[in-house]
């Protein structure tokens, strides 16, 4: 019987669990426990509705619903002094629970404290642009677009910003291979030579251990050196190396020069 | 080798030196070998290590030039992305004949480590490679070894670019 | 977009004069002080620029994606090739990440070496910002003289760690490789030396160089507003006049035990951020020498002991059987962090790097994001662009000191 691989997640997965393993988590710990993020958290269930909140790791992680990201960051950044948005993007979670988990990296600089809003969101759906309070948020929201096809409403130039314009597929999907799809693997050669070229340049050789004994146009033997695209299936001849009279030097003399002491 | 040093001994005193076209024009051409700043990624600074105070690569006869026109050599260094592929392209297209193309690094060769979907695997897939240069990074005395053995190569090649045999991809 | 046939082929680089009279110009991505693969496209009306708009993702490889097809150890070489101008501090901030989220630590003596490296690095990549900068603006020979200090500095990275470039020099839950003999007597050499040249060479040939200075001065202006809204962190935040280092305000590895200081400059331009740079270059060759001291004072113990996570020393999986299984466990299966999520910064020579790690409690990391500062200093760019002169655009470039490899990852 064929092996069932998973089609919603095609990325690396670990081939043996323990069947006793039980998965550890990180410690979590109560806002209340301490003072400044407790304060935070008040200012910002003032205004929406908080789903959860915990510390973790020393950073607080606040989740709340997806309509009110603007409001709860604009709050954030009037009131409790987070100056910085120091990242955002998303985390796929559409094959364990259909949706996306989209993330806010805040940065206070006046307490040294910082935060994570995050909020999940359906797909396609459109989260409200952050690019009002924060210009970073600019790039970052492009690039979540770019890699995951969540757009912003209201961003001022939302297009593709890693990946070319005409490119198909958001590469950080769980469903998108490591190694591309059909589009990504011609991507070059129909853009460069037409779709005509593909079967005279051939596809590419993702198997990086691959070696073609009768290949003389990618691999070579020392001492059987042929012409390049030579035919070889017959057999080849056996060429003497040569070696470079100049540029070799006989170590094993006493020479003047030491190599350690360059410095 | 050209025989481009006059014996005024062997020549019975007349300043006369007997060679042949293709051997003059091949010394003039592997003396002066002109590279593209072509910098790519993490190669592109052992590049720049190369051309820098201690490797000195104009001892070679190899400045580096920023207009694809001026230039002879491209060395592509470093990963080389599908986005980018078009205009490594245009940039080879660019170059006036003759030209040579040394790739650089691993991931010039055949994509490398990064065996992703946004890197091209092999920067032969769209342009025809003289010399693949093994390393990530190679060290800048590796990258003036490659250039001497471009420069071998083209001291053996013929001085009329037709008569070379070229990688097919040059006629598409 | 222009429709290319053969009668009008496409011209990407001029867009031939229109009723407004603005020309859009394109610089790069293959522009010898675009500093990597960067693509501008600039609207000018004259010499002025009327809009600036940066197209990057020439350099793109999937980094991330390339994260959640390996195990955590099998990653730690692709980070060098994110910042490749300084590629410890980048093994540095993932190994921390992850240490984070195994809850472990380094033993006292790997922190040495490391925070030296760290160091170590950050005179390596402010060397070569002062270089190429200095290129760019049309100063050729502090290229050449910054070039030979660098390479003595790869030498001595060489030395400890076998690469140049691409090292590889530190681990999950600690070091690989003690210091060799003879190399802190030549790393308090090269302290010494680049303090020399620091004063000697460029500050000779630069700080009060005419031309330098009418290039530099009021040109980038970045206002502490807008330095914070973009994100900028590092020299960029602390050149517009804000007072904040990671290594200083949240003390990670041995910098709380550290005397140094944190310049700034209040001037907002380029020249300010030039200053800066070498100043901090000072202040890493005092920390080097802090450091050597405290290293003869720490036990010979260079991984943390986590058999859970990390492999015992070498000598102990030749000798002992557990120690053997484990480690063949950790290399075949890879090791497997507790269920949750972490974001650690921690201050490179460009500025925040940051690694979000979101773990499932699997082998594979179920998502990393790599903070980048170049990525958000590069979104800048479209601001500060705008209404400079098409000769100050290089300096501007120079000066935000963006390296591709990590803005397009």
């Amino acid at each position: 019987m064929r092996k069932y691989t998973p089609k919603d997640n095609v990325q690396g997965k670990a081939y043996y669990t323990d069947r006793y393993h039980v998965v550890p988590s990180v410690p979590t710990f109560d806002v209340a426990t301490d003072e400044v993020f407790s304060k935070h958290l008040a200012a910002i269930e003032a205004v929406v509705e908080v789903k959860s909140a915990k510390i973790m790791l020393g950073q607080m992680i606040v989740e709340i619903n997806h309509e009110d990201n603007f409001k709860a960051i604009e709050t954030l950044k009037n009131e409790c002094d987070y100056a910085i948005l120091s990242e955002m993007s998303a985390v796929d979670y559409l094959a364990k629970d259909g949706n996306f988990e989209v993330f806010y990296q805040l940065h206070n600089l006046k307490d040294v404290k910082r935060m994570r809003l995050v909020m999940r969101i359906e797909q396609g759906l459109a989260v409200e642009s952050v690019v009002p309070l924060y210009k970073s948020a600019n790039f970052a929201e492009r690039e979540m677009f770019d890699m995951f096809g969540i757009v912003s409403n209201n961003h001022p130039f939302m297009k593709r910003i890693l990946m070319p314009d005409d490119w198909e597929g958001y590469p950080l999907l769980k469903t998108y291979p490591l190694h591309g799809d059909e589009f990504a693997s011609w991507y070059e050669v129909d853009k460069i030579f037409g779709k005509d070229a593909r079967e005279a340049i051939g596809p590419e050789i993702r198997d990086q251990a691959q070696i073609d004994r009768y290949d003389t146009k990618r691999f070579s033997r020392v001492g059987y050196e042929v012409p390049f695209g030579a035919d070889i299936s017959e057999g080849e001849t056996e060429t003497p190396i040569e070696y470079s009279k100049t540029l070799l030097v006989d170590y094993t003399k006493k020479s003047g020069k030491q190599l350690d002491k360059r410095k | 080798m050209a025989q481009h040093q006059v014996n005024y001994a062997s020549t019975a005193g007349l300043p006369v030196a007997l060679t042949t076209v293709d051997h003059l024009v091949n010394w003039g051409r592997s003396n002066s070998l002109w590279p593209l700043t072509y910098g790519l990624a993490c190669c592109a600074i052992e590049m720049m290590a190369s051309g820098a105070s201690r490797y000195d690569f104009d001892r070679m006869g190899t400045i580096f030039r920023a207009s694809p026109r001026q230039s002879d050599v491209m060395i592509l260094a470093g990963t080389l992305s599908k986005k980018h592929s078009e205009f490594a392209r245009r940039l080879y297209d660019q170059m006036t004949e003759p030209k040579w193309v040394i790739s650089m690094g691993s991931c010039a060769n055949t994509g490398g480590m990064f065996n992703t979907y946004a890197t091209v695997q092999g920067v032969d897939r769209i342009i025809p490679v003289d010399i693949y240069l093994p390393g990530c990074a190679p060290r800048p005395e590796t990258l003036q070894y490659a250039l001497m053995m471009l420069q071998k190569k083209i001291r053996r090649e013929s001085a009329n670019m037709k008569n070379n045999k070229k990688q097919d991809l040059r006629l598409i | 977009m222009q429709q290319p046939n053969k009668l009008s082929p496409f011209f990407e680089n001029l867009n031939f004069e229109r009723d407004d009279n603005t020309m859009v110009i394109n610089f790069g991505p293959q522009h010898p002080s675009a500093h990597g693969q960067l693509r501008l496209v600039l609207e000018l009306d004259g010499e002025q620029v009327v809009k600036a708009y940066p197209d990057i993702g020439y350099l793109h490889r999937g980094i991330e994606k390339m994260a959640e097809n390996m195990t955590y150890n099998e990653f730690l070489p692709t980070t060098d090739r994110l910042d490749y101008i300084a590629s410890t501090s980048n093994n540095y901030a993932y190994a921390l990440a992850v240490e984070k989220l195994l809850g472990i630590e380094a033993p006292r003596r790997a922190q040495v070496i490391r925070t030296m490296l760290l160091e170590l690095n950050r005179v390596i990549s402010h060397l070569f910002f002062i270089a190429t900068h200095a290129l760019d603006v049309g100063a050729m020979s502090v290229f050449l003289y910054a070039f030979r200090e660098r390479e003595f500095a790869m030498d001595l990275m060489e030395d400890y760690c076998g690469a140049r470039l691409t090292h590889s020099s530190v681990r999950i839950g600690g070091v690989p490789l003690d210091i060799p003999s003879g190399w802190m007597a030549q790393i308090r050499k090269f302290c010494d030396n680049v303090d020399y040249e620091l004063e000697h060479t460029y500050n000779a040939l630069l700080e009060e160089n005419r031309i330098w200075k009418m290039r530099l001065e009021d040109v980038g202006v970045i206002s502490p507003e807008d330095a914070m809204s973009w994100g900028c962190s590092g020299p960029m935040l602390r050149g517009s006049g804000i007072a904040y280092d990671i290594r200083k305000e949240e003390p990670y590895e041995l910098y709380s035990e550290l005397d140094f200081d944190i310049p700034i400059a209040d001037t907002n331009d380029s020249y300010g951020r030039y200053r800066l740079y070498m100043e901090e270059m000072k202040q890493s060759t005092r920390m080097i020498r802090q450091l050597i001291l405290m290293y003869d004072e720490t036990e010979p113990q260079l991984m943390a002991h986590a058999p859970q996570y990390i492999s015992a020393p070498k000598e102990e999986i030749m000798t002992q059987n557990y120690a053997l299984m484990q480690h063949f466990v950790l290399v075949t299966q890879g090791m497997r962090p507790p269920k949750g999520e972490v974001y650690v910064p921690t201050e490179s020579p460009k500025g925040e790097l940051g690694f979000y790690i979101k773990s499932e409690g699997e082998p594979y990391a179920y998502r990393l994001k790599c903070r980048a500062p170049s990525f958000f200093h590069t979104g800048l760019l479209q601001e500060i662009l705008v209404g400079t002169y098409i000769a100050d655009v290089v300096t501007i470039i120079g000066s935000t000191n963006i390296v591709f490899g990590e803005v397009d990852r």
